[in-house]
């Protein structure tokens, strides 16, 4: 990834520390050049990791957010450096869990063009569409035509059921 | 957001924003940062039933794909970008204006909370520029300023208030830590009942356009006006 270019020193910063003290003029203008350099990969490593949630919704597959707890602060260097390296490795996890998601998918569409080039072959299979990385709660199912005749005549067909349960369930039963 | 500037026209001196005071170091640390407040007459209470109204009908604007993509928009991009920047996650700890579309995502709707929460919360669905109020009577706006911690300062007045790690983000006046930087307010400053005159004031990062912030007070202002 362009974004991860080789490390910059990390320099010690208490976790109450408003900026580290570096000696000298020169260290104090690397150093600002330093956390100018991490700011801004901390900033094109967000907008990919906001760019990549978005793709992978409405799956799960989001890493785990850092731990609640901190007070906004001043960060140091060492402090800036290891939340570039957790965006990274966010980053890093969720395009890997999307470009698996697709293989699945992928998977998922092929076997289904078998189920409706030949039902027979697969009797009784089903395949969600959450599976398919479509939206819905349907299911394509591969079933008999006119019940248990189609069963023995061997008429399978596929079949999309009609969609997500009721919110309210079928109602009271009288 | 809405299209209609308010700060297209000219903001009539009294709710035209002036800028506080940013610490130096900040300015060089985090390019961008603003702080902007007004002070003007107003008070809490009941919600009128038309800013309930208003709530409702920009709770209806809110659609679950348009939340998730929200991330994406350059304001509230824009601040989640600098959330990271000052050490919060901002999935953890969230954005004001991502905040309240996820509140309305799980409530259903944008909960009234008083004439001057809601004026707020309309500014802020409208622009995804935060804006908060503290009395005019115990917080000086011409002298607020966004500034770190000192060693021992507590978040509002006297050995109660909360103390505050060295270097923590705050805004304070020239007496009193009111509020850390997007987190928690001193009740001591807080809006009360007997409040008459407010402070206002928002706070403006990188990628904020002026334009915005200017139409958020435009419109808080302008809400608690109509539900005076």
């Amino acid at each position: 990834m362009e974004l991860l270019e080789p490390r910059l020193p990390t320099v010690s910063a208490g976790p109450n520390s408003v900026l580290p003290e570096v000696g000298g003029r020169a260290g104090q203008a690397d150093e600002t050049a330093a956390r100018r350099t991490l700011r801004a990969q901390i900033a094109k490593l967000e907008r990919e990791l906001s760019e990549a949630f978005v793709s992978a919704f409405p799956d799960r597959l989001m890493p785990d957010a850092a731990v609640a707890g901190h007070a906004p602060r001043l960060l140091g260097l060492g402090e800036l450096e290891e939340v570039r390296d957790s965006l990274a490795d966010r980053v890093q996890r969720l395009r890997f869990a999307i470009s698996e998601r697709a293989e699945v998918h992928a998977a998922n569409r092929v076997a289904l063009e078998r189920m409706l080039l030949d039902p027979a072959e697969h009797r009784f299979e089903v395949m969600p569409l959450a599976d398919l990385g479509e939206p819905g709660c349907g299911v394509y199912q591969v079933r008999p035509r006119l019940g248990l005749i189609g069963m023995l005549r061997g008429w399978w067909q596929v079949k999309l059921s009609s969609g997500c349960p009721l919110a309210g369930g079928h109602g009271l039963r009288p | 957001m809405s299209g209609v500037s308010g700060a297209g026209m000219r903001l009539p001196p009294e709710i035209r924003p002036r800028r506080g005071t940013i610490a130096p170091e900040l300015t060089e640390e985090l390019p961008g940062l603003g702080l902007h407040w007004v002070q003007l007459a107003g008070r809490d209470g009941r919600s009128a039933p038309e800013m309930v109204a208003r709530l409702q009908q920009l709770a209806n604007g809110f659609r679950g794909p348009a939340v998730i993509a929200m991330r994406t928009k350059p304001v509230p991009a824009a601040y989640r970008n600098f959330f990271r920047q000052i050490g919060l996650d901002p999935d953890v700890t969230r954005p004001p204006g991502e905040q309240a579309a996820l509140s309305r995502l799980f409530h259903g709707t944008l909960r009234s909370e008083g004439k001057l929460a809601d004026a707020l919360l309309v500014a802020l669905v409208e622009t995804g520029v935060p804006i908060w109020a503290l009395d005019a009577g115990r917080a000086n706006g011409a002298a607020l300023s966004i500034r770190t911690a000192r060693p021992q300062e507590r978040l509002g007045p006297g050995p109660g208030g909360h103390p505050l790690a060295k270097g923590t983000l705050v805004v304070a006046d020239d007496q009193l830590v009111h509020a850390i930087l997007f987190g928690a307010r001193s009740p001591d400053s807080a809006v009360r009942p007997d409040t008459r005159e407010l402070v206002l004031f928002a706070v403006s990062v990188e990628g904020v356009p002026l334009i915005h912030v200017e139409e958020a007070f435009w419109l808080a202002t302008e809400a608690l006006r109509d539900a005076v």
